[in-house]
């Protein structure tokens, strides 16, 4: 059955993220996006990480992607046909390097030994608390309030920086 | 039971899938999005991590990189919107203000 859900989920993500990346309009491009993104957080829920599946329903396909869609519709972009770049060699050079490194990433990842990293099983003393909110807030909050804090300031920084750079309009003539 | 290998290699053919559209791609908004896909990739990798070594803190990583991810794309969008001001188009092979 975990093992159904996985392929399920994880052949949706992946042909939701290629149409993502093939598609000409961007609209259609951010609906795919979104779509990867939900059967992620499936994905995350066969992982036990409860929280972190809502999160990413809540932040990314909620706020994140309607920013990106507020953006496209503001910008009204005529799509132009078949936008890829000019430079033909660069594409090929890119696409040969991208699509060796995962070959031989797969190749590597396929002959790792499952009882190397099956150690931390012995301790499962934790595991019906596994990535239930009250522990990962419980890590939060006492183990890295101090970054936490840090992160509170960088989104304080981001909404400072946004705001300006929306309203700023750089002067052209010298 | 699924294995750690499906999961990393999931998370790997995500991020690839990522990485070829900045490469092909010229719409910057669309290589914004693979930027996003590629961040989601690498959650993906943290959270199966944190799921066979049985130890939260790559819960608390994710929750991080969605804070990061968050505010990049807050400024992120901002300057694609102040460059159109000046532009007027958001293919990246027409922009090259920094040509030296």
């Amino acid at each position: 059955m975990q093992l159904l859900m996985f392929y399920i989920l994880g052949f949706g993500a992946v042909l939701s993220a290629s149409l993502m990346v093939t598609n000409v309009r961007p609209v259609t491009a951010a609906m795919n996006l979104i779509l990867t993104m939900f059967f992620l957080s499936g994905i995350y829920v066969l992982l036990n990480a409860h929280l972190i599946a809502a999160l990413q329903i809540i932040v990314y396909a909620g706020a994140i992607m309607v920013l990106f869609l507020f953006v496209i519709l503001l910008l009204n972009v005529h799509e132009k046909e078949g936008e890829t770049a000019r430079r033909k060699v660069m594409i090929q050079f890119g696409s040969i390097v991208v699509v060796g490194t995962l070959f031989i990433v797969i190749a590597n990842l396929a002959a790792i030994d499952p009882s190397l990293v099956k150690a931390g099983d012995a301790v499962s003393g934790v595991v019906n608390q596994f990535g239930t909110t009250k522990a990962v807030g419980n890590m939060l909050f006492k183990d890295f309030l101090l970054p936490f804090e840090i992160a509170s300031f960088l989104l304080l920084a981001a909404i400072v920086g946004a705001v300006i750079l929306g309203k700023r309009r750089i002067d052209d003539s010298k | 039971m699924v294995s750690l290998n499906s999961y990393l290699i999931l998370g790997a053919i995500l991020f690839s899938i990522g990485a070829v559209g900045v490469f092909t791609r010229r719409n910057v908004l669309i290589i914004y999005m693979c930027i996003e896909l590629m961040l989601n990739a690498v959650n993906l990798t943290f959270i199966a991590f944190s799921k066979f070594l049985n130890d939260m803190n790559g819960h608390v990583f994710v929750f991080m990189i969605m804070a990061v991810a968050a505010a990049e794309a807050a400024v992120g969008l901002a300057i694609i919107i102040s460059l159109f001001r000046n532009k007027a188009t958001i293919y990246v092979d027409e922009i090259n203000l920094s040509k030296g």
